[in-house]
């Protein structure tokens, strides 16, 4: 009898545990990947020091192929090692590297609550390159978006695709031939941490504030640096 | 008057009260939070001590009580039978409520007072009444979603993300916000205002000595609200009045795109905000 009871005092405990484990595992996961697959970014070498190419992508709407339940959220792509966009937004990176940001934008103009986001910062030299012209300030009316990682100091504003711009990029997949713009900066990592990096354009078309839906979902626009 | 055992709690109470209120007085109360990083946090502290200084015989009360009812009054064996039947006793009834009555109207008359003097680094909203004396540097604290920026509009209006302050200055802070409601706690300098759109909510801190600090936001704000925070830094004048040099040379290429300053903004950029 107290065998019995005993028996099963330990599997409670036992259950508990395990339960107890699998729950921070989950959490873990959760916090880290936040329901965004995370992505490996390449890693090269150049004179002992780590160098990175990060290439991304925004898309007025993300389209049924990449996002079945959400094809009209406004969205952000990175490019894998085959060229194949993806929407994932929480990057691993390596520590104390540089990073070559290259940023193709097939969205039109939605425009900052705060101009100030309008001048790039946190990147080298504090300017970025539009379409090949280095710029170190875009009209706040202009941005499309911005990509910004507030622990870096880091926020660089998006040019747009013109209003009247022909062949514009409805959903994604957006082909090159497409009505875009190139923006390039550089950045370094530091130390390893969880850095989130979000835009500050309220582009999230029909919600309030323009900040609810894609705004507010990993996946879309926001996403995670695991620096590591 | 008393029976044994109410004798007993009253004679334990008194001894834990006198025992206990001077440790919290005078050796736990200089430990509570915020700390001294300006005058305001300190004046929290004061109040916290005395606060809790005063409530301490109040919990020693309880504490006494709880104990003494969980072992000596206990069923022990035998039939189980009701206690005495409970009376009233008006001499007590008085004691109760005028100690009670005294406690809280002193309270509420000591917090009134400490608010009054400066604020004590709450927001006051549009129109303080609490303004302390002499000259102040205005600081103005832009939230949106998810950062806090700052305006100095003596210096030209120049907008940073970084708050840094001047040692040993008074400081007047205008809390504002672009979208949602945030609410800017500068933890360590014991300033805590709501950012609401439209609003201009002022709140004064007197810096101290140089320290770093902690920005949080401290209103449930969306999906980066946890990670809505910052250190700011406290500097010597010299370093300061070099740092807000340098910011101005930083931001000159947006300086012509940011409105003009004033106590509130209605962004409307949205071309496709609902």
């Amino acid at each position: 009898m107290r065998t019995a009871t005993g028996l099963k005092l330990l599997g409670v405990l036992v259950g508990v545990a395990v339960a107890g484990v699998l729950i921070g595992l989950y959490v873990d996961k959760l916090s880290r990947d936040a329901g965004s697959p995370s992505y490996t970014v390449p890693v090269t070498t150049q004179g002992g020091h780590k160098v990175v190419d990060l290439t991304i992508e925004t898309v007025a709407a993300v389209g049924p192929q990449l996002s079945p339940e959400h094809p009209d959220y406004v969205s952000y792509l990175i490019r894998n090692t085959k060229g194949m966009w993806e929407r994932r937004t929480v990057w691993r990176l390596p520590a104390n590297a540089t990073v070559h940001v290259t940023i193709y934008n097939f969205d039109g103009a939605s425009g900052l609550r705060n101009p100030l986001y309008a001048r790039p910062q946190g990147v080298d030299g504090n300017v970025m390159t539009v379409d090949g012209k280095t710029l170190n300030v875009i009209p706040p009316d202009d941005a499309s978006h911005t990509f910004a990682v507030p622990a870096y100091g880091l926020v660089v504003p998006i040019a747009p695709v013109a209003d009247d711009a022909k062949n514009q990029c409805g959903y994604a997949p957006c082909a090159m031939s497409m009505a875009h713009r190139t923006i390039k900066f550089t950045f370094h990592t530091g130390k390893a941490g969880h850095f989130r990096w979000q835009c500050f354009v309220p582009c999230a078309a029909g919600w309030i504030d323009g900040f609810g839906g894609p705004m507010q979902t990993i996946g879309y626009m926001d996403g995670f640096l695991n620096v590591e | 008057m008393w029976s044994s055992p109410g004798r007993r709690v009253i004679t334990a109470w008194i001894v834990l009260s006198v025992v206990a209120t001077p440790i919290v007085a005078f050796v736990v109360g200089p430990l509570f939070p915020p700390g001294n990083g300006s005058a305001q946090a300190a004046e929290q502290v004061f109040d916290n001590t005395w606060m809790a200084a005063i409530v301490t015989p109040v919990i020693c009360l309880l504490v006494v009580f709880f104990a003494y009812a969980l072992t000596q009054f206990r069923h022990t064996g035998g039939e189980l039978l009701d206690g005495p039947p409970l009376r009233d006793d008006p001499q007590v009834r008085m004691w109760w409520i005028g100690l009670t009555s005294v406690t809280v109207l002193f309270l509420a008359a000591f917090g009134t007072y400490e608010l009054l003097q400066n604020g004590s680094g709450g927001g006051q909203g549009p129109k303080p009444i609490a303004i302390p004396k002499g000259n102040k540097i205005p600081v103005q604290v832009i939230a949106q979603q998810w950062q806090f920026t700052y305006r100095y509009p003596t210096y030209g209006g120049v907008e940073t993300p970084q708050l840094v302050l001047p040692a040993d200055t008074y400081i007047e802070l205008h809390v504002t916000s672009l979208d949602a409601i945030h609410s800017f706690w500068a933890y360590e300098l014991g300033v805590k205002a709501d950012a609401n759109p439209g609003v201009d909510n002022i709140a004064y801190v007197k810096t101290r000595g140089p320290r770093t600090f902690h920005v949080r936001c401290a209103e449930l704000c969306g999906l980066w609200h946890g990670y809505m925070f910052d250190n700011g830094r406290v500097v010597p004048m010299s370093r300061f009045t070099a740092w807000i040099k340098s910011q101005q040379r930083d931001f000159a290429p947006i300086a012509k795109y940011l409105p003009k300053y004033a106590t509130v903004y209605y962004p409307d950029p949205q071309r496709r905000a609902g």
